[in-house]
């Protein structure tokens, strides 16, 4: 550790590429709390993006007009919005309509923190592409198949949980897998309602230290780096969920 | 009024039906006994497929009873779930879950819908396997083996449920002459069991072989009806002649 630091610091005394977050541990804690916000931000919202598409999309399907009303208006409603509009409505907008809570320290704070506020935001945002997502697989699965499961006594719903479902869901997996992508880098934008995820905290070190240049490197590979454990994590399970002798 | 098992199984009276202007079945009437083998034959579009859908409620029907064992099929109250563990259905297209083994597509619907003991239910699974000649295949999935297999697995998986009827839509149409063989024999054990079964079917020699009683249907009628050695040698009507004149 002590000669990686030390490698850094002569980086940076000979030739000028300043890597504070290698050699300066208060810079160093600082990113990796960014890391780790940006990690969590990302997981929950892929979670619960993954869970309105599944239950949206079995909502789409509904025999009641009003739900699948609600279904397309939320589609259209944050679809076709960009994301960082829908991020400040969420904290601006309907943020300040909530009543102030006071906290331990005796304080009026707001009782959703911005962090809160980017999940819920985020989640609806991929939340809404994987529903038109997931309808699109649900689609593609055959009414055969589904009748088949009908003739053997399974209800809608038992049918959509135990054969639509995990056959759209491996029709869904490589646009699923584009949208997830997506979503880990639309997490940037908790950025402008002050999350302190990477991009933050990254912005924070290069005001203090004056290495835009280098920052500007590090999270390129950084989001390289996270993206790509998605995608190969994505790339095990469709093989694991691969159906033999199947071609859709 | 109780159902008793000296009543037919299944009883259709004067079923009606039409999909938009086109009336698929004009009025048709027939029982089938516990322990009978009813084949039903005529040329394609006749409402043949229609007639086995209606039986376990795929389809409504418009007008006239179906009772399966006493019970109005066509009573909106009607128990589904309770209709389909009576009456097994096999198609002409297999219609298998494709995600799943052979012997996970038998044991899904036992344990999914009749919430019966995992462990027993397997061991039925593989004795039923073992019935059609396909224990050796338990692990195979549906796209790997070949058509005939997969129509006797779709067998196996009917039985699991202990239905009291089994309808056959059309399960050697999409064979060939070997592999139909394979998938006539399983029926034919089955029907020397004594299941009583409803099946529809193109295979004039099985029919002649296997059938107590054999339903000659055309344009949504039944046109005549008998036992296969009367209806073969003797037809009275036109039309049944001339369609077994192009057949046989």
């Amino acid at each position: 550790m002590e000669a990686i630091a030390d490698w850094f610091k002569w980086l940076n005394d000979a030739h000028r590429i300043n890597l504070s977050i290698f050699y300066d541990a208060f810079d160093r804690g600082k990113f990796l709390g960014g890391l780790l916000t940006t990690l969590k931000l990302s997981a929950i919202c892929l979670v619960t993006s993954v869970a309105i598409g599944v239950v949206g999309a079995w909502l789409q399907g509904s025999r009641f007009t009003f739900a699948r009303r609600i279904m397309q208006g939320y589609i259209q409603f944050f679809r076709n919005t960009p994301p960082l509009v829908q991020l400040y409505f969420f904290y601006f907008a309907i943020g300040n309509l909530l009543p102030r809570v006071t906290d331990a320290y005796g304080q009026a704070v707001p009782p959703v923190s911005n962090f809160a506020w980017a999940i819920v935001s985020f989640s609806f945002f991929a939340g809404a592409f994987n529903v038109e997502i997931f309808r699109a697989g649900v689609e593609a699965v055959p009414r055969a198949t589904v009748e088949a499961a009908e003739a053997l006594g399974y209800s809608r719903l038992k049918a959509y949980i135990h054969v639509v479902l995990p056959l759209a869901f491996r029709i869904s997996l490589p646009a699923l897998n584009n949208n997830l992508v997506n979503l880990i880098k639309t997490t940037t934008l908790a950025y402008a309602i002050g999350v302190p995820e990477l991009l933050y905290v990254s912005a924070q070190i290069w005001s203090d230290v004056l290495n835009v240049r280098e920052m500007m490197n590090v999270l390129l590979v950084a989001y390289v780096a996270i993206v790509g454990v998605l995608v190969m994590a994505m790339n095990r399970w469709e093989r694991a969920m691969r159906m033999p002798g199947y071609s859709v | 009024m109780a159902w008793t098992a000296d009543q037919p199984l299944i009883a259709l009276v004067d079923v009606h039906k039409s999909f938009g202007k086109t009336e698929v079945l004009k009025g048709i009437t027939f029982s089938v006994a516990k322990g009978e083998v009813i084949c039903v034959i005529g040329p394609s579009g006749s409402g043949k497929s229609t007639l086995l859908r209606c039986i376990n409620a795929l389809v409504p029907i418009d007008r006239g009873s179906i009772k399966v064992e006493g019970q109005e099929v066509n009573d909106p109250a009607l128990d589904k779930l309770a209709l389909r563990r009576k009456v097994g259905m096999v198609f002409q297209q297999y219609n298998l879950f494709p995600h799943k083994t052979a012997l996970q597509n038998v044991m899904m619907a036992p344990i999914q819908v009749l919430k019966q003991d995992r462990k027993e239910v397997e061991e039925r699974a593989h004795r039923l396997l073992r019935k059609v000649r396909l224990q050796d295949k338990a692990s195979s999935y549906p796209g790997e083996l070949s058509g005939g297999q997969q129509q006797r697995v779709a067998i196996a998986r009917s039985l699991a449920m202990n239905p009291d009827v089994m309808l056959f839509d059309e399960v050697t149409a999409a064979l060939d002459p070997e592999t139909k063989k394979e998938v006539l024999v399983t029926i034919r054990e089955l029907a020397e069991e004594g299941m009583t079964c409803l099946l529809v079917t193109h295979e004039m020699g099985f029919a002649r072989e296997v059938a107590h009683r054999i339903h000659f249907t055309d344009g949504g009628r039944i046109i005549e009806s008998g036992p296969p050695e009367e209806f073969f040698a003797k037809a009275k009507d036109p039309r049944t002649r001339q369609f077994l004149s192009q057949i046989l």
